[in-house]
């Protein structure tokens, strides 16, 4: 199966780098293919660009549109991936970085920051934000992991309950935030409709190493994670330390959403989609589901990103477009497979 | 059923030494005491609640005692890295629950998790053992199908189908066939009970039917309470005397000529 993965690895890849190369062509100035790629060459290889593009053309593609187009799909490529891995590990298909607070969590440092921004506080914009996100969401896990650990096998019932508890207070604690912000709560309800409009070179130099490590810790674990679909006991005795393996993938995923999320802000429906969506096509198998949740992900997110950034009249919040695309689609997905009879996931 | 091919062996398989065991303080094995040898089909037979399961997750390494020691072939279970064990033992569970649509032929093959190395794919000859283990389940038939969609009779002859392709030294069976119908039941034992006798494959199974114990097991272990009230060779200590003593009500015992071992009926004690 890791062979069949290693297959579909390099047709994938010529697949995305077609579509950011296509996405980086549309927009407002129209760019052509062979061109997107010249200036991305000379770019990369660090010379000045060829003198037949025009130059205005050449910094929006480089500077503007680039960073965009490849933090949508290493946001994509992360919730993805880690929504595989949160399923996996939780067994539970509905599981996700909601399922256990991570993003709320990263949602409140985000809102917490914004806040005391409105208050006066002098906090050099760009770096906290996402710096309270990401700890948000690494300390919603810690706090959920330690409620859960009064139960010695750390089960996914234990971590389901204590994620959505933690959830609940800390959606509830937005809530005294966004109206602590009063007449400038538009700036917590912007970041938490998420955009990846603010994506940059530095994030990007973040978020790749991010994506690559955590998408190959997840195969690395691949058939660890299969056997865990067949219960505690059953994943012990095969030779499994199921302890470690929740606590380092909880951990692992944990770091990517809360990464994406700090770069992005909130995207819902990719990480719960995405693998729901392939293991219908795929099979359940983590050896394959894994890897191409990231290339799933990453290019759902670029064509609604790109839907938003180019096609579209008004720039829709990203966050916004994924849940109005996907939850109608989850819903029929649903429906149908209950006219199947197939209640199982 | 034929009698066991070796029954000299020496060699411990388990010694199991004044082990307690409890949960948030509740004791549920007491100062147990126990040597498996090789060479028997051994069952633990108990009332509900007695510790039987406690007993098999203790003795597969799936849980560490609080006190005394558990070893397996002499070395303690907790010095066993967790692969090498698997390769030793396997269990299988009552009720075996598979998230996801994995096809029955992917879950079997997860029972030659211990013996590859992470990246490996299977062998022909893994590929010929996962064949093997479906052929005499009789699921072969099943292989492609998604195992959240089979019955429960079905499902527990993967859980057993993956354990034989795990290759074990020794099967662990907790209430294996408590669920399954008398036919399935006995197909299953039936297959186990070949294996220990013509691959001398350990088994120790936790049991909740008397009558089946009897005919599929060499020796038995009663618990009560937590502790071992009796344990020998089956004919020794399937009495009427032990079923009183261990579950609380009257049985009579008599050696049926139609299955060839002990057959048990009982009552409740009529009230003086």
């Amino acid at each position: 199966m890791h062979g069949r993965a290693a297959a579909l690895l390099l047709p994938l890849t010529a697949v995305l780098i077609f579509a950011v190369a296509l996405s980086a062509t549309l927009g407002f100035l129209e760019v052509s293919i062979p061109d997107v790629f010249a200036i991305l060459w000379a770019k990369l290889s660090g010379q000045g660009q060829p003198t037949s593009i025009d130059p205005v053309a050449a910094t929006v593609v480089a500077d503007v549109r680039m960073p965009r187009i490849l933090g949508a799909v290493l946001v994509g490529g992360l919730l993805g991936v880690s929504g595989a891995i949160f399923q996996a590990i939780l067994l539970n298909p509905l599981a996700d970085s909601y399922t256990l607070g991570i993003s709320t969590g990263a949602a409140f440092g985000a809102s917490l920051v914004i806040v005391l921004q409105i208050f006066g506080l002098a906090l050099p914009s760009g770096v906290t934000i996402p710096v309270f996100a990401f700890i948000g969401g690494v300390g919603t896990l810690a706090v959920v992991l330690f409620l859960a650990a009064g139960d010695r096998r750390l089960s996914s019932t234990s971590l389901i309950l204590a994620g959505v508890i933690v959830a609940a207070i800390l959606s509830a604690a937005i809530g005294f935030l966004k109206f602590l912000a009063d007449e400038q709560v538009g700036l917590i309800i912007f970041w938490l409709m998420g955009s990846l409009a603010g994506a940059s070179w530095p994030n990007i130099l973040l978020l790749a190493p991010t994506a690559l490590f955590g998408t190959l810790v997840g195969v690395f674990y691949s058939r660890d994670l299969n056997i865990m679909a067949t219960g505690d006991r059953a994943a012990t005795s095969l030779g499994i330390n199921t302890v470690r393996l929740r606590t380092v993938l909880l951990t692992v995923s944990t770091l990517m959403t809360a990464l994406a999320v700090s770069v992005s802000g909130i995207i819902g429906f990719v990480g719960l989609i995405v693998p729901h969506m392939l293991r219908h096509i795929v099979g359940p198998d983590n050896r394959l589901l894994i890897p191409l949740s990231f290339f799933t992900g990453g290019l759902l997110l670029l064509i609604a990103d790109t839907l938003t950034r180019a096609v579209l009249p008004v720039e829709v919040p990203i966050g916004v477009l994924t849940a109005l695309l996907g939850g109608p689609f989850f819903c029929i997905l649903f429906k149908r497979r209950q006219r199947d009879g197939k209640t199982d996931f | 059923m034929a009698k066991p091919i070796s029954e000299q062996a020496d060699d411990l398989l388990w010694s199991i030494r004044g082990v307690n065991f409890g949960y948030n303080g509740t004791p549920v094995l007491r100062d147990v005491n126990l040597e498996l040898r090789p060479g028997c089909c051994y069952g633990i037979l108990g009332p509900n609640g007695s510790g039987k399961t406690t007993l098999l997750d203790l003795m597969g390494g799936l849980q560490s005692p609080q006190s005394g020691t558990v070893e397996f072939k002499n070395r303690p279970l907790d010095a066993w890295p967790k692969k090498q064990l698997a390769r030793q033992l396997a269990l299988v569970p009552q009720d075996f629950m598979v998230r996801f649509g994995y096809s029955v032929r992917e879950v079997v093959e997860m029972g030659l998790h211990p013996h590859l190395h992470r990246f490996a794919a299977p062998s022909e000859q893994d590929q010929a053992l996962v064949d093997e283990a479906l052929e005499i389940t009789g699921i072969a038939a099943l292989a492609d199908r998604p195992v959240t969609r089979l019955s429960g009779g079905e499902k527990q002859r993967v859980a057993v189908a993956r354990a034989l392709a795990q290759r074990p030294a020794a099967l662990l069976l907790d209430e294996a066939t408590s669920n399954l119908d008398i036919h399935h039941s006995l197909e299953i034992l039936h297959l186990i009970r070949n294996r220990f006798e013509q691959q001398g494959m350990q088994v120790v199974a936790v049991m909740h039917d008397l009558n089946l114990a009897s005919f599929f097991c060499d020796r038995l272990i009663f618990l009560k309470q937590g502790q071992v009230v009796c344990q020998g060779r089956t004919e020794e200590t399937l009495t009427p005397e032990t079923i009183e003593a261990v579950y609380g009500v009257e049985a009579e015992v008599i050696v049926s000529a139609f299955t060839n071992s002990r057959q048990v009926s009982f009552r409740l004690p009529i009230a003086p």
